[in-house]
């Protein structure tokens, strides 16, 4: 038996040559790399490419198409505006799917917590700050209601949230009693709400406070996901939640604080809502949720987790913006439009699935 | 002998039906390097995982420097300087070798960024790891930066094995390091293994390559159906020997069984 042993400080007889093993860093050859493949990688690297191109091209053509009408200071700054509610539940949204989760209820959170605010303001007399301050804390809540359903229950998210969907939709019209606010009544008694409907005019250009709040949002996520470790851990558990445990990661934890987030990303959409509106009504935004996850979709961001930029989701409810008006303005029935979003749709979905076979 | 680093008794895991650890004993001692060897299925890698809290055994007393522990994620014992490089490696594809190998410890930046806006410090976190993997001759990567999906298998497993070896204060469980790799490569992590032997951090190792757990071992932990069937020492048995024992093949003399 010695035998192992004796050579064991000199290793594997077989090994003997490899001091003279070659040392330079490993010089790949690339070879095969077609003009389609290099592409396939860069925006493997880069996935809010893709939005960022469709951005600027549907720009461009509808440009043409539309004629000055579209491509003025004032028309763009109105997509903008007509885009920042659906932008900012888009944010909340983007969250959720990085986790490889859903969420069906951010609409629903997002008007139930306006309904709350408006109720405590215009007819409880509640200060407008503290009425604010209640949904913001109420967003919070219905988050992380879901959240526990998902952490604690182990439910899968798409029925979790299909199912809350349904109980703060009965809320909020319980609490309204289906009764819209009216606009002349949030003036009178608790304007603050509608702080978020101020505009100013720069050029042409009118910028409504609900898109410098839409544009303020992506950028805090677009931080907290890329320049933290939460953000990290947030990535790595989309990608494989098994393998962030095992990592060291507090899975479920991260997973709740995610879904609070995105609770409190709804309420402020929802307070911005008020003044893009103008006033508090429990039958609006009611396809807000699915809108989210178009924009979100067209950004680029993996519907299967763990991949894409937050900052897609914000270009892809741009498109999706620019899209309504272009067509609009060009003259073209509304249905063509509603028909143009889910040719969007399948085909960013189909790239996602090209880019992700790019691996290895 | 001194007292063990890891003394862990009547261990029960079940699975269903399946018992994957079955009233098992294990002890690791301060300084060596522990082989574990046996069949497939034989309960290898679910003993290691209930030491360090991956698993929850449903039985038995694990003891850590004479104290009593009860993990319940391998995050605790992270806490205590116990690193495990996973069969299945647990890394998160999409991520960064860098961020890869500091997940859950990242480094934040210094004073206000750090401190109030939570801020990485990214550069740092890549120059320590492009350090340990150079030490581990695994620079043929491209880019720190680079997702650990578009490495090789073998790069892959270098990733976890340098950030087990970089992190340990107490102890490395390392299941299957090896297997992936090539010639050079293995070398480099039996090479590594002696050394972190040598800073005194002791190691259990998991592996069906008998050269490198003979050239490498200090005692042999020789799995069978569940339990441990027998230590040897590789001064005192031959390859043929471990690998009679561990398939039934042969039945160990009483006086070294479990
Ligand atoms: N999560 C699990 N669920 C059900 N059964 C399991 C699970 N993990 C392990 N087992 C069972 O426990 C037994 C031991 O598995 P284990 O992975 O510990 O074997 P091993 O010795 O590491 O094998 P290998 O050499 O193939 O890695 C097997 O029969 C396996 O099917
Ligand atoms: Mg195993």
């Amino acid at each position: 038996m010695s035998d192992a042993t004796d050579k064991a400080s000199e290793g594997q007889s077989f090994e003997q040559n490899l001091d003279q093993s070659a040392k330079e860093v490993a010089q790949f050859k690339v070879k095969n790399t077609s003009l389609l493949n290099r592409i396939q990688h860069l925006l493997h690297n880069n996935p809010t490419l893709v939005p960022v191109i469709v951005l600027v091209i549907s720009l461009i053509a509808f440009g043409f198409i539309a004629g000055s009408k579209f491509f003025s200071a004032f028309n763009l700054s109105l997509i903008l505006q007509q885009v920042s509610i659906i932008g900012i539940l888009a944010a909340a949204q983007s969250l959720i799917i990085i986790t490889a989760g859903i969420d069906l209820s951010v609409a629903a959170i997002m008007v139930l917590m306006s309904v709350v605010m408006g109720n405590l303001a215009v007819f409880m007399g509640v200060p407008s700050g503290l009425a604010i301050l209640t949904g913001m804390a109420g967003g919070v809540g219905a988050g992380l209601m879901n959240g526990w359903f998902i952490t604690k229950i182990k439910l899968p998210p798409f029925i979790t949230t299909l199912g809350t969907w349904s109980i703060f939709y009965a809320l909020l019209l319980w609490l309204s009693g289906a009764q819209s606010i009216r606009g002349q009544d949030i003036d009178a008694n608790a304007s603050f709400l509608k702080f978020f409907g101020q505009s100013f005019n720069i050029g042409g250009a009118r910028i409504t406070f609900s898109a410098i709040l839409m544009v303020l949002v992506f950028v805090v996520l677009w931080y907290m996901l890329n320049k933290t470790a939460w953000g990290r851990h947030v990535y790595a558990i989309g990608d494989d939640k098994e393998a962030a445990e095992m990592s060291g990661i507090r899975t479920d934890r991260t997973l709740l604080s995610v879904y609070g987030l995105a609770g409190l990303v709804c309420a402020f959409a929802g307070w911005a809502s008020i003044g893009r509106v103008g006033s508090i009504s429990p039958q609006s935004f009611y396809e807000g949720n699915l809108d989210s996850i178009t924009a979100v979709v067209i950004g680029g961001i993996s519907l299967f987790g763990g991949r894409g930029s937050i900052m897609g989701a914000l270009f892809g409810a741009l498109i999706v913006g620019v899209f309504r008006s272009g067509l609009r303005l060009s003259g073209v029935d509304v249905l063509w439009q509603v028909f143009a979003i889910g040719w969007l749709i399948i085909i960013a979905v189909a790239i996602d699935q090209w880019i992700r076979r790019v691996s290895a | 002998m001194t007292n063990p680093v890891v003394k862990a008794s009547g261990i029960v895991k079940r699975y269903g039906h399946v018992t994957a650890i079955d009233h098992s004993d294990f002890e690791l001692y301060p300084g060596e390097i522990l082989a574990v060897i046996g069949d497939n299925g034989a309960g290898k890698s679910s003993i290691v995982k209930a030491i360090c809290g991956a698993t929850i055994p449903d039985e038995g007393e694990i003891l850590i420097e004479g104290k009593k522990v009860n993990f319940t994620s391998p995050i605790d014992a992270r806490d205590m300087g116990i690193e495990i490089v996973y069969q299945n490696l647990a890394l998160s594809p999409a991520l960064s070798i860098a961020d890869n190998m500091f997940t859950g410890r990242e480094i934040r930046k210094e004073g206000f960024l750090g401190k109030f806006l939570r801020m990485l410090d990214k550069p740092a976190m890549e120059t320590f790891a492009r350090e340990k993997l150079t030490e581990l001759g695994l620079m043929t990567v491209q880019s720190i930066k680079q997702p650990v999906e578009t490495l090789s298998g073998g790069q892959r497993q270098g990733v976890a094995v340098a950030r087990a070896a970089a992190f340990a204060t107490k102890f490395i469980i390392m299941d299957e390091p090896t297997a992936a790799l090539g010639v050079k490569e293995s070398r480099k992590v039996l090479e590594l293994m002696k050394d972190v032997k040598a800073r005194g951090i002791p190691i259990i190792l998991i592996s069906h390559n008998m050269p490198h757990v003979f050239e490498v071992a200090d005692r042999i932990h020789v799995h069978r159906l569940g339990k441990r069937l027998c230590t040897i020492d590789p001064k005192d048995y031959t390859m043929s020997d471990a690998v009679a024992f561990m398939t039934g093949a042969k039945e160990p003399p009483a006086e070294i069984t479990a």
